[in-house]
């Protein structure tokens, strides 16, 4: 399973960033290859519309199985984001990457 | 009041309730006590002036937009589209192609470039365009449908309608959206004279400085209303007389005005006081403002 975070830095010890379209970085994690890497998302700072969708795309080519992330993604992500077979988790905001995981395992992050 | 060029005033303001739609529709109905005169309502996310006005409606018609549909049986999937467009209005998900029409700025580029002709431009309703009329009165708005992100095109056409339709109105009166970004640009960039209502508080103070920073950008002369007078503190009037700013005219805080605000009457017909401002207003414009801006 490949796992996705919104993520404010690039390790296990960031903070998840609780925004979608306008996470700092996308970090993923390879559970069978045990690697984590970053795709960092800055450019969407200069976007004044249309960060949800350049962020979708930008997570679909990732194509990750899981993300977690705070507030969840917004209208036009979400419809862009119902396409990709991903499960969604929300409400990690002011937990670790690390923490947000184990949350994650143990089945206590909330599924949209 | 003496014959001139027609006259094409907006009304703006930095921040947000200072009473651009109390003076527009009050400043309107008080012009057309004597001569013609055209109210355009272009706070077309949220326009409230026809709150205050009875008219009879004598034409309605849709605003349109133009955006990209995704024809699947003609697409390549290449990515063209995508990667032009820089509103990300456009996505591509695997084989498929998805259009986000709100985002979507009508720039015709992934239509134009697209190799195969698939994603035609085809027109979306983005709300409605009204008239009014009544007596010398003639009021025209436009308001966005829910969801509808963009005003500035909705504004361009509805200040075309208006000056198409009454191209030699003495005065025409443009309600702006309230703030400095593109909707008010849009509302004053080809106006006359632009009057800033503002209040007499450090937050009317500020949002006004930066409503004449814009305006100045554009080379428009411009003059302030001050409402709600005798609240807050004497900065503002400071700040005009450093800026060469003329006060126009200065309303008084009331209660009994809000309470005719709020139960949609028009203030100047029951306050003296207001009646008085709006010649001052009406004085100024006449003989200073010079018209005729395309």
């Amino acid at each position: 399973m490949k796992i996705a975070f919104t993520s404010s830095g690039t390790t296990w010890e960031s903070i998840i960033d609780p925004r979608f379209g306008r996470t700092e970085y996308i970090v993923i994690f390879d559970e069978e290859s045990q690697e984590l890497s970053a795709v960092d998302n800055s450019s969407v700072k200069n976007e004044a519309h249309g960060a949800g969708t350049a962020t979708s795309q930008r997570v679909f080519e990732l194509s990750p199985d899981v993300l977690i992330t705070g507030n969840g993604p917004g209208d036009n992500a979400s419809t862009a984001l119902k396409h990709l077979k991903m499960k969604i988790l929300v409400n990690a905001h002011d937990l670790t990457l690390r923490q947000a995981y184990e949350k994650y395992k143990n089945g206590e992050l909330k599924e949209v | 009041m003496t014959s001139q060029k027609p006259l094409k005033i907006a009304i703006a303001s930095g921040k947000g309730g200072t009473g651009k739609t109390t003076l527009s529709t009050n400043l309107a109905a008080f012009i057309a006590e004597q001569q013609e005169v055209v109210l355009v309502d272009l706070d077309v996310e949220e326009p409230n002036s026809g709150l205050f006005l009875n008219g009879e409606m004598i034409h309605e018609e849709f605003n349109y937009k133009m955006t990209p549909q995704w024809d699947e049986s003609k697409c390549t999937v290449c990515g063209i589209c995508r990667k032009v467009c820089n509103f990300h209005a456009i996505i591509q998900l695997g084989p498929s192609i998805l259009v986000f029409p709100e985002l979507c700025h009508s720039c015709y580029a992934c239509s134009e470039l697209c190799t195969v002709d698939a994603l035609p431009m085809v027109p979306k309703k983005t709300g409605i365009l009204k008239e009014f009329s009544s007596g010398n009165l003639h009021f025209i708005e436009s308001r966005l449908d829910i969801g509808e992100e963009q005003a500035v095109p909705t504004i361009a056409k509805t200040k075309k309608y208006a000056i198409g339709k009454f191209p030699d109105a003495q005065f025409t009166l443009f309600d702006s959206p309230p703030g400095t970004s593109c909707p008010m640009m849009e509302v004053i960039k080809d106006v006359d004279f632009v009057i800033l209502v503002t209040e007499p508080t450090p937050f009317g103070l500020h949002d006004l400085s930066l409503a004449v920073e814009t305006i100045r950008a554009y080379k428009k002369p411009c003059g302030v209303v001050i409402n709600r007078y005798g609240i807050g503190n004497n900065d503002v009037i400071e700040y005009c007389q450093n800026e060469n700013i003329p006060i126009l005219a200065k309303i008084a805080n009331s209660r009994e005005i809000a309470e005719l605000y709020s139960s949609g009457k028009l203030i100047y017909r029951t306050i003296p006081e207001v009646k008085v401002a709006l010649n001052e207003i009406l004085d100024y414009c006449l003989n200073n403002v010079e018209g005729g801006n395309k």
